[in-house]
């Protein structure tokens, strides 16, 4: 059995008035099916509501799933945040539908990875993982 | 061939018998089947072939005729040789002058009915300016936030020839205000107004998400706006009950139809406790299904969910009227089939889904744009999505006879199922309490979710094929598509218009109106659309409505299951 502290922990996120969580409900199942500790918010949560929790649950990555529009307007505002709080060694992780362009964009801001729709859940699932092993502890 | 075949069930199966021993039994021996089963995509299992044997307990009056209960055939008559179900392509973005365009533009290509997509915070009932709609006014639709917005929207087009759609829920009922404002202030005659407000709240809870009330008084809200188009305005659907966001948000086909249902029977109820007879109302309720992938489910769907409902509301209901036991419904294709990779492939899954929109009897369609799955829909998008039902429409000859796969073994058999498990679920909401009960229990949304699960896992493993997802995958490709762009003054241009209207109103009068509203919304008796249409022509906007109201009915937070 893995002793908690090489649990990886996630905060999976909807941000702002967008209520399509369907696939947000399946990378959850995904990570908590793939051995890792989730949260999930619920929707309509405020960058800052969702950076507090993150920060609370001590996670080693924050999820934001997004299929409004508002990712160049709500992601920017998150990774200040947690500048801000000093918690910047939390990974970002985007989901949902958006512009290539845009989301390569996202990941020069400092987004860790962008996994758009269709991405199979076991790729979800190695990717989390991967990025947490490259940061190393925190 | 024997010309009698069929007619006597038990030569039929001797014969059904002997061919599986000898025809069938050696051909398999040389070449077997691709899968050692197949399933439809809610899970019924497929047969190889389907015979009389397997329609030979539907009841004849089951099937019927076209516009006669129970309406399998189709709510009337002669169909589309009549008239071609209308042609109506959503549309909605940035300010009311932007959509305005884009409807002037989709009415010169021959459309013939109008839909609007609102953006979030319009959805959600949020201002332009509020904090939470940063970011996304006139984003995903239209931004509407007060009459004067309604104005613009609806400027040079004739509301009395031409029906309008509204796709809005919590807030559903202070749009139609403002409609109803723009057509009184046009002096238009009330009962000439077609279209319709989805407003079906229940689903909200269980599958889209967009609330702004508790469920108990956003059912009031429902109540109110269907008792007062009743009385009001003849020709308009003030429901919408839907299925498409329940598919949309991963559920199985046949809990698409029957979710929508159990919603049905909660909203008649609440109306029934007002006094008012089935009949009253019921001949305007309308409602709203996807068209997902499954090509021969999905006609059957259509038509199973056409012959519950005249079923439920006759027997139910004690409806006596039979087009208070007609379904009618639009139809849009799935969203959630279109495809990043390869997307001019869209086009053809669309195509198909429109067929089966159309064999299955829908009353308007939507047919998406082959680029959806990148953002809302250019101009070349939205018109191919046109053509394409202008092809099946004109070209086809789909379109020149009535329930054209009545009678068809497979889909018989198949609509014959789907009626089971319809009245199955609706039996055990029933027993467990009813509908707004198990929404609190979030009994619909795990049913959704688990489906929606499984549907991933098996696309994960190549199970359920998505071309150029799973199967012919390109892994080079490269998007070389023009894409629809926000304008970044949206939000400025819209919250400019806002300011203006709340300097020039009366402010003094729009205060005595929402303490007026109020008073309506703590006595259940009474009817909330009078003093909105008021509060809307005084210059409120939907935000201001909005919050007053939260501070007697508070807010909805779901518990998510997943």
């Amino acid at each position: 059995m893995k002793t908690k502290t090489d649990t990886i922990r996630v905060i999976i996120a909807k941000v702002g008035l967008d209520g399509h969580d369907r696939g947000v409900k399946i990378v959850a199942r995904a990570l908590r099916d793939g051995g890792m500790d989730v949260v999930y918010t619920g929707l309509h949560r405020t960058a800052e509501e969702v950076v507090d929790a993150a920060v609370q649950e001590d996670v080693d990555v924050l999820g934001v799933s997004l299929l409004s529009g508002a990712h160049m307007t709500i992601f920017p505002k998150i990774l200040q945040l947690l500048k801000q709080k000093g918690a910047d060694d939390i990974l970002v992780v985007g989901g949902g539908v958006m512009p290539d362009d845009e989301a390569a964009e996202l990941k020069k801001m400092g987004v860790k990875e962008i996994l758009l729709q269709d991405t199979p859940p076991e790729v979800i699932v190695s990717t989390i993982r991967r990025l947490v092993a490259e940061r190393g502890p925190k | 061939m024997n010309p009698k075949q069929g007619s006597d069930p038990k030569d039929f199966a001797t014969q059904f018998e002997a061919w599986e021993r000898q025809e069938l039994a050696a051909f398999l021996e040389k070449a077997p089947e691709r899968q050692k089963e197949f399933r439809t995509m809610t899970g019924f299992p497929v047969k190889r072939v389907y015979t009389p044997l397997d329609v030979a307990d539907i009841p004849p009056e089951d099937i019927g005729l076209p516009g006669q209960y129970p309406f399998t055939r189709g709510p009337y008559p002669t169909m589309y040789r009549g008239r071609i179900w209308t042609m109506r392509q959503i549309a909605g973005f940035g300010t009311a002058e932007d959509t305005n365009k884009r409807f002037h533009y989709l009415i010169s290509q021959g459309q013939t009915g109008l839909s609007i997509d609102f953006d979030m915070p319009t959805l959600m009932g949020f201002d332009s300016d509020h904090p939470m709609s940063e970011g996304e006014v006139g984003r995903e639709g239209v931004a509407i936030d007060t009459m004067a917005d309604m104005e613009l929207l609806f400027d040079g087009i004739d509301l009395e020839k031409i029906s309008v759609s509204m796709t809005i829920n919590p807030s559903a009922w202070i749009l139609l205000a403002m409609y109803i404002a723009v057509a009184q202030k046009r002096s238009l005659d009330m009962n000439k107004l077609s279209g319709t407000i989805q407003a079906d709240i229940l689903k909200e809870y269980m599958a889209q998400k967009e609330f702004a009330f508790p469920i108990r008084p956003s059912v009031r809200i429902v109540r109110d706006c269907i008792a007062f188009c009743a009385k009001s305005m003849k020709r308009y659907n003030p429901i919408n009950i839907s299925g498409y966001h329940i598919s949309e948000a991963g559920s199985s086909p046949l809990d698409e139809v029957a979710f929508p249902l159990c919603n049905l029977i909660t909203y008649v109820e609440e109306l029934q406790k007002t006094g008012l007879h089935v009949d009253e109302f019921a001949p305007r309720l309308a409602f709203f299904f996807v068209s997902q992938a499954d090509f021969f489910e999905e006609i059957a769907k259509f038509r199973a969910v056409r012959r519950a409902y005249a079923k439920i509301m006759k027997e139910r209901f004690g409806a006596q009227n039979p087009e208070s036991m007609r379904l009618r419904f639009h139809t849009q294709t799935a969203a959630a089939t279109l495809t990043k990779p390869q997307y001019v492939v869209n086009i053809v899954r669309t195509t198909l889904q429109a067929l089966s929109a159309v064999l299955g009897g829908t009353q308007s369609l939507h047919t998406n744009g082959m680029d959806e799955a990148f953002t809302i829909p250019t101009e070349l998008a939205m018109k191919v999505a046109l053509r394409t039902q202008q092809v099946i429409a004109d070209e086809s000859g789909a379109a020149n006879v009535v329930d054209p796969l009545g009678g068809s073994y497979y889909v018989e058999a198949l609509t014959m199922q789907m009626e089971r498990g319809i009245f199955d679920i609706i039996e055990e909401v029933d027993s467990r309490g009813g509908t707004i009960k198990l929404i609190e229990e979030g009994w619909f949304q795990r049913r959704i979710a688990d489906f929606a699960y499984d549907q991933a896992m098996k696309k994960a493993k190549g199970e359920k094929v998505v071309l150029g997802v799973n199967k012919f995958v390109e892994p080079e490709e490269k998007h070389d598509i023009e894409t629809h762009k926000y304008d970044p003054t949206t939000a400025e241009r819209q919250i400019a218009r806002l300011n203006r209207v709340r300097r020039e109103r009366d402010q003094r009068k729009v205060e005595q109106l929402l303490d007026q509203l109020i008073a309506v919304a703590n006595d259940e008796r009474q009817n909330i659309m009078p003093v909105t249409i008021e509060l809307v022509k005084a210059g409120a906007s939907m935000g201001d409505i909005i919050e007053r109201l939260k501070t007697i009915w508070g807010i909805y937070r779901e518990t998510p299951v997943f």
